[in-house]
């Protein structure tokens, strides 16, 4: 009860400002096509616009290091502890989890289709050294592909000319994939989306070792005073709420549901 | 309005690249009427022009004007061997450098009219400055030079490259001015020019002054062997 | 070839329709832009002629760096201009970071010196012209620069259209400090990066046909004002 005052309260209080927050998500998130549905919801409900700039996991950390944005929403454990645990964020609030799949050429040299698991899958791919695009750029789903690199016992120092890290978003790493008929470990959102698909097809899935989990970090006010702290805190409320657990699990592309809401109020 | 300024170098050298071009050089012009440079090419007599308008450095020595500096500036003016035109029209030419004085629009425009139907431009008035002939250039920028009403006139072989025509009308013209008052300090190659026009004669050779004479006693009984040579018109070395 | 289609076929469309955010994007462009080259232009075509008429000593260094300063990587510029806007930098109070004047200053940064070396070339080449008719008119420095920037102008307005074909195709610099924010800093080449990233070809093309048009009505607009065509010479 006092919660749903608590959510009450701020819902109002937030509506009467009208305000913005400025708010670095990954570009896995905003190539899904997601952010499209929940930000206008937003918008609605809270009276709140949401700036939203798609960046890199690297570059929203960097971000709300140096304060320039009010919170972030990226998918990288490991480095939003990290974040926490240095002052830099003020908590961290799982939201939801969508997973990563295998894309490769229709003609799957290196038999992705019929791996056991995910391990299995790169495992293959290395040992044939079928072109591999990796994304190479630091980000959540970087870290995810370089962490089943080492899961399934490879080197990549080993690595030779098959391996090819483009640096890049996830809709740009798709285009050179689907360019050089290349594997490439994408989110199942983005992939979905992804308008140039060539002959690539989705060969492996459903590992859950392959599941990505987003978090909301709101960035530490004491470390940053001029954080629109309040309407970071309403916006994490709206974001574990059961009006974004209803929009989140109702998301489709072609039938299909892209994410798991799995935040606890 | 017109009072004589009167302009004097005193042991004026200019060098340029080591050598010494003019100089060293004392020399004082304060007559009214036309006053010839001549000379064999190179002698230096556009340099010497350029040294009394002030446009030329000179590396030691002095010039000075009878009047105050800012008077001595706003009271001369030069035409270029070459026309310079600015690339506007004839009436914009014109009324440049009224507008560098701050005259007002009415002067201005009334000053333009009366030279442009002088110098028989009057039809081209609104024509793109640049792409006049030659001769037209010329006594475009004569004009130009004239309607500020300067005091001394410096003209740096005004007629070359030009036809008997415009030759004639520039002439015309420059006798006008000098009987208005302006003084004229002019060089030029054309001897018979220099019979027709000079009050006297400034004739420079190797950068010094050989012979300074009123016009009849220069033309008639020139002493230096230099002037004799060159108006013998045999080669001046 | 048929995604050249597609995307031409798209561009017609989003013009059709007159699609929202198209309008909105495209007008958010001009402005950027044309602001970035107005500010630039003001510090450039005086700056450009005063270098040309002055004499100093290291005058020839002064040139060498405007010219070198022309090939400054947009994306670096970006990258500077974020650190001095950024909170955590030094004029990160001022809170311009992903606003369309953080866009605006960094286009600025990287169009004046293209204008003012141009503006220097064309002046240099008109005052050794000018050079002895304006002194022996005893002009002043204001007078000088005055007269070479009118009589020269058609050569400083190829300049301006320099700097701003460089402004409005511009994507790297623009990204990092306008954060390509829908509704407040995305402009047509930050659009188009994204669509492209996203594999939307089609829209992307789109889009780029789109800001090659407007280049083009740009253009041709300021010819038919300045009246160049009709006069019949440059």
């Amino acid at each position: 009860m006092i919660r749903l005052m608590a959510i009450l309260l701020t819902l109002v209080g937030a509506a009467a400002q009208g305000e913005t927050l400025r708010l670095a998500a990954t570009t896995s998130f905003n190539n899904s096509g997601l952010s499209d549905v929940l930000l206008p919801a937003i918008a609605q409900d809270l009276g709140l616009e949401v700036q939203l700039l798609v960046v890199g996991t690297g570059q929203a950390i960097r971000l709300g290091q140096a304060g320039d944005v009010d919170a972030i929403l990226v998918h990288s454990k490991a480095v939003e502890e990290a974040f926490v645990a240095a002052g830099y964020g003020a908590h961290r609030r799982e939201i939801m989890y969508n997973d990563f799949i295998i894309i490769g050429p229709s003609a799957d040299p290196a038999g992705v289709a019929s791996a056991q698991t995910a391990i299995d899958a790169f495992q293959r791919i290395a040992v044939d050294q079928s072109m591999f695009i990796s994304r190479g750029d630091d980000s959540g789903t970087h870290k995810k592909e370089l962490s089943l690199w080492t899961a399934a016992q490879q080197n990549l120092a080993k690595f030779t000319t098959w391996y090819k890290a483009v640096g890049a978003g996830m809709g740009a790493s798709l285009n050179s994939a689907s360019a050089m008929d290349g594997y490439i470990m994408a989110d199942r959102a983005s992939w979905l989306n992804f308008g140039n698909k060539g002959t690539l097809k989705l060969l492996f899935a459903g590992d859950p070792m392959l599941f990505n989990q987003y978090a909301y970090l709101p960035v530490s006010p004491d470390r940053h005073v001029h954080v629109n702290a309040e309407a970071a805190w309403a916006l994490e409320n709206w974001l574990v709420s059961p009006r974004a657990k209803q929009i989140i699990n109702g998301y489709k592309i072609g039938g299909e549901a892209l994410f798991v809401f799995n935040a606890r109020p | 309005m017109r009072q004589y300024m009167s302009v004097c170098l005193q042991d004026v050298v200019v060098e340029r690249r080591g050598k010494t071009v003019l100089g060293p050089m004392t020399l004082e012009l304060s007559d009214a009427g036309f006053t010839m440079v001549l000379g064999p090419n190179g002698a230096g007599k556009t340099t010497l022009l350029k040294v009394l308008h002030g446009v030329e450095r000179v590396s030691s020595g002095s010039v000075s004007w009878s009047v105050p500096s800012q008077t001595a500036r706003e009271g001369q003016a030069y035409v270029f061997q070459s026309p310079i035109m600015l690339r506007r029209s004839v009436r914009a030419n014109l009324a440049y450098p009224l507008q560098l004085l701050g005259l007002d629009k009415a002067d201005i425009s009334e000053r333009v009219t009366k030279w442009a139907a002088r110098i028989g431009l009057s039809a081209a008035l609104d024509f793109p400055a640049p792409r006049l002939s030659g001769g037209e250039q010329q006594k475009l920028a004569l004009a130009r030079a004239l309607i500020r009403r300067p005091n001394t006139l410096f003209l740096d072989e005004p007629c070359a490259n030009l036809d008997g025509r415009s030759v004639r009308e520039i002439e015309e013209i420059l006798r006008e001015a000098v009987q208005a008052g302006t003084q004229i300090i002019m060089t030029t190659h054309d001897l018979g020019q220099a019979r027709r026009l000079a009050d006297r004669v400034v004739f420079v050779n190797k950068g010094q002054i050989e012979e300074q004479a009123p016009a009849t006693a220069f033309f008639n009984a020139a002493s230096s062997l230099g002037a004799s040579a060159f108006l013998n018109g045999d080669i001046v070395e | 070839m048929s995604e050249i289609w597609a995307g031409i076929a798209e561009a017609f469309r989003l013009i059709w329709s007159l699609d929202e955010d198209l309008i909105d994007i495209t007008i958010r462009s001009l402005k950027v832009s044309l602001t970035a080259l107005f500010i630039a232009c003001t510090l450039a075509l005086p700056f450009g002629t005063w270098l040309a008429i002055r004499r100093f000593r290291y005058r020839r260094f002064a040139i060498a760096a405007l010219n070198a300063l022309m090939g400054l990587p947009p994306v670096v510029v970006g990258l500077i201009v974020y650190l001095l806007l950024s909170r955590s930098g030094p004029f990160g109070v001022m809170g311009l970071l992903f606003t369309p004047t953080a866009m605006i200053m960094a286009q600025v940064i990287i169009i004046t010196p293209l204008i003012a070396s141009i503006t220097h070339q064309a002046m240099r080449e008109l005052w050794s012209e000018y050079h002895d008719l304006l002194i022996s008119f005893n002009t002043t420095k204001q007078q000088r620069i005055s007269a070479l920037i009118w009589d020269g102008r058609r050569t400083l307005m190829t300049a301006a259209l320099a700097g701003f074909g460089r402004a409005i195709g511009e994507v790297g610099a623009i990204m990092i400090v306008g954060g390509n924010i829908d509704q407040v800093t995305r402009v047509l080449t930050t659009a188009i990066a994204l669509e492209t990233g996203k594999g939307d070809f089609a829209l992307a093309l789109g889009l780029g046909f789109i800001l090659i048009a407007l280049s083009l009505v740009v253009n041709l607009t300021i010819h038919t004002l300045s009246r160049t065509e009709r006069e019949g010479r440059w």
